[in-house]
């Protein structure tokens, strides 16, 4: 039984000098098989685990992860959190994963930092204008919060900010969701690990998966350098390493994996309390609680596995930063990196079946898919459970590259989260 | 940051460049004939290699001419640089997992 967190326990355990908190998880060796093996430990792979073991009663599974848990792009990441996407499919998804959000602190029993702070999302031009409105539009119409807000109403928001018409990159207003925010990245790997282990699930890491045992297109389990493991369905979710998953298995994806790039400055007092994204100029920015601004940049151009990205997108995202917010123009940089993310032609993830029976996969999310990975965990449990899509889910199958009905994010999406 | 070596202006930063994605997708020579699975393929299915990638570049803001590079994706070492229209280079095609 996993031991709960709350205001008595942390008052117990001060007593010992924080030396006696029980682990989080357990640490097992893989079994020689089970029902599901899920392939990744990010915020997804475990998301699906916990939902798999609470919503369908699915304990048999494991989650192997190649490294640490976490430790990909849900570590990585700028940890936007909003849902005013432009399509209906989209809208649909991403809001359900919003709505589980709110509550997933207590849920968890963990501290997730859920912050609803805000998403200004800003138009530097005329044409960024109609198609912000045009969203906040559509995002109305599919129950979203999303409103406009003019350059002063910006400028008495965000004081930071030039809104000034003859900089550089002139704000000539800008959409804002109230409901979005920000969350602790590692704190949704943790949570979702410790809920998921309590319910039964074993977490395997530093356990790459080098390959899938298939016979008469049905998957049997996986290879992995702890040995086989044998599993009646297998899940991928890799983000960045999805076409590699694939071809191993023998199938194609339309997958891009390039590294989008994040900073964080040094910690200053409370300066900037929403986030600021701009799609046009590749960057996005929001203070955390220990005061660093967090700053998102842009992607590389060209195929990369390389957790790192290019000198060229850090140079024109600080450029575009310090246009913004010349305040922030001595600021030094504490830490850059990247991450992997597996972007699709249509800026949407792939959720569902792939040509192998037993075989799913999650993946696709790009640049924008910690926000969604409550939602996502859940439709995907449902997936592999029922070994059909969810109706949330059913638009974003694989196949829609072959049908042609794309869901085309690029706008709410882009590089921007 | 690339230092890329065009075959026609010399190496030169990758900020110069634009980008083909993968290498050697010929055009289907028979359009009308192909089904919707086959479009997919020509389309949007990409190798994504992790390892050494086969890949197009373009001097943008040079020659303005296209060839193709065969590319660590890992290490990001480029290890050829070939003409459009010229057959593979002779390397191993490593793939990482
Ligand atoms: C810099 C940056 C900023 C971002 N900002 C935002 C943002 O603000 N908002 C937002 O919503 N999204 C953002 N994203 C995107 C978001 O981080 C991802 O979409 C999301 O975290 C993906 O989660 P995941 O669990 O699918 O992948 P990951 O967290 O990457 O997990 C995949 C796991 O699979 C493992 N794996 C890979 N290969 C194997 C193998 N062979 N065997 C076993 N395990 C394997 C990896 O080690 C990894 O731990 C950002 C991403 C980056 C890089
Ligand atoms: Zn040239």
């Amino acid at each position: 039984m996993m031991a709960r967190y709350s205001i008595f326990s942390l008052a117990r355990n001060a007593l010992s000098y924080h030396q006696d908190w029980p682990a989080a998880w357990r640490d097992p060796a893989p079994k020689p098989s089970y029902q599901v093996v899920i392939i990744g430990g990010g915020g997804h792979g475990l998301a699906t685990a916990y939902y798999l073991a609470k919503e369908h009663g699915i304990t048999d599974v494991a989650v192997i992860e190649r490294g640490w848990l976490g430790g990909g792009n849900t570590g990585r990441n700028t940890t936007v959190v909003r849902s005013n996407y432009l399509w209906d499919e989209s809208a649909a998804l991403y809001d359900f994963a919003l709505k589980i959000w709110e509550g997933l602190s207590q849920e968890l029993n963990f501290n997730v930092m859920f912050s609803q702070r805000g998403v200004v999302n800003l138009a530097h031009n005329q044409h960024d204008l109609r198609e912000l409105s045009r969203r906040i539009n559509a995002n109305r119409l599919n129950g979203v919060d999303s409103e406009f807000l003019t350059p002063a109403e910006i400028k008495r928001m965000i004081p930071i900010i030039d809104v000034r018409a003859g900089g550089r990159y002139p704000v000539l207003g800008a959409s804002l969701q109230r409901r979005g925010g920000t969350a602790r990245h590692d704190a949704l790997a943790w949570g979702y690990a410790r809920a998921a282990d309590a319910r039964g699930v074993d977490i395997i890491q530093e356990c790459p998966v080098e390959g899938f045992r298939i016979e008469n297109g049905r998957v049997l389990g996986v290879e992995t350098a702890k040995g086989f493991i044998g599993a009646a369905k297998v899940a991928i979710a890799v983000a960045g390493h999805s076409s590699v998953m694939a071809t191993l298995a023998g199938f194609r994806m339309p997958v891009t994996s390039v590294p989008l790039q994040a900073l964080v400055s040094e910690p200053v007092k409370p300066a900037l309390d929403t986030v600021v994204m701009s799609n046009a100029i590749h960057a996005y920015i929001s203070q955390s609680d220990k005061g660093e601004f967090v700053i998102g940049a842009g992607a590389d151009k060209y195929v990369g596995y390389g957790q790192r990205g290019s000198l060229p997108v850090t140079e024109e995202t600080l450029a575009a930063v310090c246009e913004l917010f010349p305040s922030l123009r001595r600021m030094r940089m504490m830490r850059q990196w990247g991450g992997i993310v597996d972007t699709c032609p249509d800026a949407s993830p792939i959720l569902g079946k792939t040509p192998i029976d037993g075989l799913y996969i999650n993946c696709g999310w790009g640049t924008g898919g910690f926000k969604s990975t409550p939602g996502a965990g859940w439709v995907y449990a449902y997936t592999i459970a029922k070994d059909e899509p969810h109706e949330l889910n059913a638009p974003f199958s694989l196949d829609r590259f072959r049908t042609g009905y794309l869901v085309d994010e690029h706008g709410a999406a882009a590089v921007a989260h | 940051m690339l230092l890329i070596p065009c075959p026609y202006c010399g190496p030169r930063s990758e900020e110069e460049f634009s980008y083909g994605n993968e290498a050697h997708i010929p055009r289907p020579k028979q359009p009308d004939k192909l089904d919707d699975a086959e479009w997919a393929e020509y389309v949007f299915m990409r190798s994504n290699t992790k390892g050494v990638f086969l890949e197009r570049w373009m001097h943008a803001q040079g020659c303005r001419r296209w060839f193709n590079v065969a590319r660590d994706t890992v290490s990001y070492e480029i290890l050829a640089v070939y003409e459009i229209g010229a057959p593979r280079p002779e390397l191993e095609l490593r793939r990482d997992v």
